[in-house]
């Protein structure tokens, strides 16, 4: 079943056509990798599932996306209500200065949620699904920045979710950790699409093939090529693909 | 300028071109060797042997090395897994020559008889290989899928021919029953060149799958 849906997207900055006619459909539970070289678009287009471009003024766009169903540019839509549906993981950690705890906290309160025994468990069950939870257990009373950088990216998952997200963006989620800590991300991941459905840009071509179950690559603001990833490693039908998976790209 | 990644695959394929050329010229000289009843040309090939195992290791280890250090994929990827194979291949069809060279000096005194080979169809058997063998490396070298494609065909007539000796031995078994046992040694000769033809066969499988992606192993397309 296809929990995004993309239709016709066309995106724009300003005079700059970043995406071009993108149709796509993701399936439920599954992680799909976006591959592609730096500018093609891929973070743009990942960014358009929880309206994150709507800050940067001057961009347009036409074509609809879905999720479950629903368009979510259509007027009316409350764009937080999204969010709590489609959390975000950014390339960099960028846990917030406060406690561990707190951190996991922070999207639970911000929705309103005051009852101290739910908040806890939920900061618990949550650190236990990001695989952080026996290594902070015993301080989550302290600041989020003494935790390393591998285990802060494993709190900003945790953190998103919290907030019991169907649809989980990730931005390079692991170009700035070690291979230890890009290993325990990965096998996050793989743990994670059983409940979640995952969509990650990656400039790591191993990490794609590893973590997805489908890749797209995007080259110039068009989708070239949309397969299973193993197809896509092993017999791509697109030349494009082949030559940047292969790296002989230009 | 080359890529480091095409270099690597490049100097990969010439060691597999030089592991062919000497195991050609183990098929070439075991033909000679058997045809000629030539001892001490069988004698050369079987000391040569050793030669073709050493090159099979050392291009394991350079496809192992390339595959660690490079994480090839796509064409890349099937272009080393066809190499492993091919010199795998390659290694067992050399086994084959050793073989025939061995018969030579184990169970031979003199040429066979000229109409009885003629019967056997035993030199053309020796061609046909030959040709399947040199059919498979010019389709790599070249990277043309229906070259490789092409070898296909031959193997039916190198199993036919097998098949066929098998009516003539038992012939002469009944005309000669003391030579049974000579005549069996000499059906085994002709099973390694029905094995070298099975062999081709499955190189040709790997060229076409490094080029084509398809996987023909066990299918019936390729008939």
């Amino acid at each position: 079943m296809n929990i995004i849906e993309t239709k016709d997207l066309d995106f724009y900055y300003g005079d700059f056509h970043a995406l071009k006619g993108i149709n796509m459909d993701i399936e439920k539970q599954t992680v799909t990798a976006f591959i592609g070289p730096s500018g093609c678009g891929k973070s743009t287009y990942l960014r358009l599932f929880n309206r994150m471009n709507d800050l940067i003024p001057g961009t347009r766009m036409t074509g609809n996306i879905l999720i479950e169903g629903e368009d979510i540019y259509a007027k009316g839509v409350e764009v937080d209500r999204l969010r709590k549906k489609v959390g975000m993981v950014f390339q960099k950690p960028n846990p917030f200065g406060k406690t561990i705890f707190d951190n996991v906290a922070y999207g639970l309160r911000v929705n309103g949620i005051k009852d101290k025994k739910y908040i806890a468990d939920k900061v618990e069950s949550s650190l236990k699904a990001a695989a952080l939870w026996e290594e902070v257990k015993d301080k989550l009373k302290k600041s989020a920045f003494e935790l390393s950088g591998g285990q802060q990216q494993r709190l900003c998952i945790a953190r998103a979710l919290a907030i019991e997200p169907e649809i989980l963006l990730m931005d390079e989620p692991a170009s700035a950790l070690d291979p230890i800590s890009t290993a325990k991300i990965e096998e996050l991941i793989f743990e994670l699409k059983d409940r979640y459905t995952i969509v990650i840009v990656t400039h790591n071509m191993q990490q794609a093939a590893r973590v997805s179950d489908k890749t797209a690559f995007f080259y110039l603001g068009e989708l070239i090529e949309y397969d299973d990833t193993g197809k896509i490693f092993t017999n791509p039908m697109k030349v494009e693909t082949q030559n940047y998976i292969t790296g002989r790209f230009g | 300028m080359e890529k480091h990644i095409d270099l690597e695959l490049r100097l990969l394929k010439d060691s597999l071109m030089q592991m062919w050329q000497m195991v050609g010229k183990q098929i070439n000289k075991s033909e000679t060797a058997f045809m000629s009843c030539d001892r001490s040309l069988a004698r050369e090939v079987i000391a040569r042997e050793k030669m073709c195992n050493a090159m099979e290791l050392k291009i394991d280890s350079q496809c192992e090395s390339f595959i660690a250090l490079n994480n090839p994929v796509a064409i890349d990827l099937r272009l080393a897994l066809a190499i492993l194979k091919i010199n795998n291949n390659l290694e067992r069809i050399a086994d084959f020559a050793e073989g025939v060279a061995i018969f030579v000096l184990k169970n031979m005194s003199e040429p066979l008889d000229k109409d009885f080979a003629d019967k056997l169809r035993i030199a053309e058997m020796f061609s046909e290989v030959k040709l399947m063998f040199s059919m498979a490396q010019e389709a790599l070298e070249e990277e043309n899928s229906g070259k490789a494609e092409k070898v296909f065909g031959s193997d039916n007539l190198v199993d036919e021919i097998n098949h066929e000796s098998i009516k003539v031995l038992v012939e002469q078994m009944r005309k000669q029953p003391e030579k049974a046992e000579e005549y069996l040694y000499l059906h085994s000769v002709i099973r390694k060149l029905e094995r070298i033809g099975d062999r081709c066969n499955n190189i040709a499988e790997e060229i076409v799958f490094y080029l084509d992606a398809k996987v023909l192993k066990h299918s019936k397309i390729k008939e």
